[in-house]
């Protein structure tokens, strides 16, 4: 039972890191329909902003996370100006490949700066443990849970009730509707890229702390996919329940099933809910009157 | 609707007209001209009704005011467009919607997958963060009483009547001092069309908006105008108080389906109609 409740708090723990870098892909895919394939790297670059941040300039670490905060967003400003916003009014698909062109340059980046090996890095959550009851968990794994949960809600707060939120859906529905009502396509598309990158920054500083910086954190940026596509492309709610499900089935099938088995279930469950539900289990649908 | 009531919006002759378009050209794609030379004015507190058959260039002409032509690779080649005494021609459409000109694009728009609420307020986007704006709603639902009682619903799910006065709601919001309107009318039953006509005349009136109306329903949009202009081929041909061109008698014959000899074979209103064309 106690390993049972441990493996359930580490896999929520992974889940919402996933959930994390999910929200920013659903926040680009709501005001842009762009799906972002770079989502995963700039995980992996939040991990080696705090890095850098933290451990390489020796900044007190609440410092050092808003060091790493500024420095996502600023990459994030920097790839919407110089890389999307020539394509905007160009179709979805070229804008889509070039994120794919993006993932491997943010690689190739993070490589060339910090080399191929992996960092040690001291996580500034407290290290220690808790009891609860016969287990013992991670005091980082347990409180990375709740700071995410509190950056989601943020997120689905942005979208329901704020101006850019609303705004940012009105373009996804109508792009020209949205710019006949003074909505700047420009502006709240930079605000989309800067708030994926915000929490894909988070994401990337609790993973730095629970697995490490290495440039094999990527491939965890990988189980974005999954993700979202488990809960809905455009759903912030979505992105928790799958990134919960997702992280939980990876663990229970890693210590249950067998080690290997729990690489691949995330993909089989993605096949599946495809199969079932299309938009995902919170995705929207296409709306026809008759 | 009266003579009088026509009239009551009319500010008199001698101010300067709020908008006004002066020989403007617009290009898409470099090549494809298709207003060429257009002038219009519209008075302040008027409606003007802007006719003309399909493809004689009147939403490319609203476009052209509000901005809307970048994203369709269309350019104000030529000429000058003045709203409020300044030239807004090539201007960016927020800066446009923040100067005070709204546009209602045709086929209604709205935001499918959010609320009504949240497409009024997405309405209201150049006014800032929402405070004070949901007792603005109320104003709308005191206009458009159908969409009080769906307020929460997607938008996506109203009727294609609902839809548009939603559309109309979304303008309102803006507190806009002209509205472009392409084509309210269109797909709608005739009850529904009346019914929504009057209401922009009371929005007319009561804000104090000017409007900008382009219709193919030419017989309503002239009922409720102050004044009318008819398009054909990129130009104005025919300018006037809505009450003449009402009474012209091509316009009668073109626009209202009114001619005065009878039916004839579709034929022979081909032919007369290349005889009649008012530029060639």
């Amino acid at each position: 039972m106690d390993i049972f409740l441990q493996l359930t708090v580490s896999g929520l723990s992974t889940g919402m890191i996933y959930a994390l870098a999910a929200a920013g892909l659903v926040v680009i895919y709501k005001a842009s329909d762009v799906i972002n394939f770079a989502q995963g790297d700039l995980l992996l670059l939040g991990t080696y902003l705090v890095f850098f941040s933290v451990a390489q300039t020796g900044l007190p670490w609440s410092l050092g996370v808003l060091l790493t905060l500024l420095l996502a967003v600023a990459v994030a400003l920097a790839v919407e100006r110089l890389v999307l916003r020539p394509l905007v009014g160009e179709p979805i698909i070229s804008m889509i490949m070039v994120t794919i062109g993006l993932s491997s340059v943010l690689r190739g980046v993070i490589g060339a700066i910090w080399g191929p090996n992996p960092r040690s890095f001291d996580s500034f959550l407290p290290a220690g443990e808790l009891a609860f009851g016969p287990a013992t968990l991670a005091t980082d794994r347990v409180l990375s849970i709740p700071i995410a949960l509190a950056v989601l809600a943020g997120l689905g707060f942005f979208f329901r009730f704020t101006r850019d939120g609303i705004a940012m859906r009105a373009i996804a529905d109508d792009q020209q509707a949205a710019l006949s009502m003074g909505i700047s396509i420009p502006r709240v598309f930079g605000v989309a890229w800067g708030l994926a990158a915000v929490s894909a920054a988070i994401g990337g500083i609790m993973l730095a702390g629970i697995v490490g910086v290495s440039p094999n954190v990527g491939s965890i940026g990988l189980r974005v996919f999954p993700v979202v596509i488990l809960g809905g492309l455009d759903s912030i709610g979505g992105a928790v329940l799958g990134g919960a499900v997702i992280g939980l089935l990876e663990v229970y099938i890693g210590f249950y099933v067998g080690h290997g088995l729990n690489l691949v279930v995330p993909y089989v469950v993605l096949v599946l809910v495809l199969m079932i539900r299309p938009y995902g289990l919170f995705g929207k649908e296409v709306i026809e009157r008759v | 609707m009266t003579e009088g009531v026509r009239r009551g919006a009319d500010v008199g002759s001698a101010a300067p007209p709020l908008l006004g378009l002066n020989n403007v050209e617009v290009l898409y794609d470099d090549v494809i001209l298709v207003l060429r030379g257009l002038s219009l004015e519209v008075k302040e507190g008027q409606i003007a009704a802007l006719l003309g058959s399909n493809g004689a260039g009147k939403t490319t002409t609203l476009k052209a005011i509000s901005g809307l032509l970048h994203v369709e690779d269309g350019e104000v080649r030529d000429g000058t467009i003045v709203f409020d005494g300044e030239e807004i021609q090539g201007m960016d459409a927020h800066r446009i919607v923040e100067k005070g000109i709204f546009q209602v694009l045709e086929g209604r728009r709205v935001f499918e997958h959010l609320t009504v609420f949240e497409n009024l307020l997405a309405g209201a986007h150049t006014r800032g963060e929402r405070r004070g704006l949901e007792a603005e709603t109320e104003r709308v639902y005191d206009y458009f009483p159908a969409l009080a009682a769906r307020r929460g619903q997607l938008a996506g799910y109203l009727s294609g009547g609902e839809q548009q006065m939603l559309a109309l709601g979304r303008a309102l919001m803006a507190s806009p001092r002209m509205m472009l309107l392409d084509e309210p009318s269109l797909g709608l039953a005739p009850m529904l069309v009346e019914s929504i006509f009057t209401t922009l005349r009371r929005i007319n009136r009561e804000e104090g908006v000017t409007i900008l109306l382009v219709e193919q329903n030419a017989r309503i949009a002239l009922s409720v105008a102050d004044a009318g202009a008819i398009m054909e081929r990129g130009r104005v041909v025919l300018e006037g108080d809505a009450g003449e061109l009402a009474a012209n008698e091509d316009v009668k014959e073109f626009y209202l389906g009114l001619g005065d000899g009878g039916r004839r074979s579709y034929r022979d209103v081909k032919h007369y109609r290349r005889r009649k064309r008012w530029l060639s």
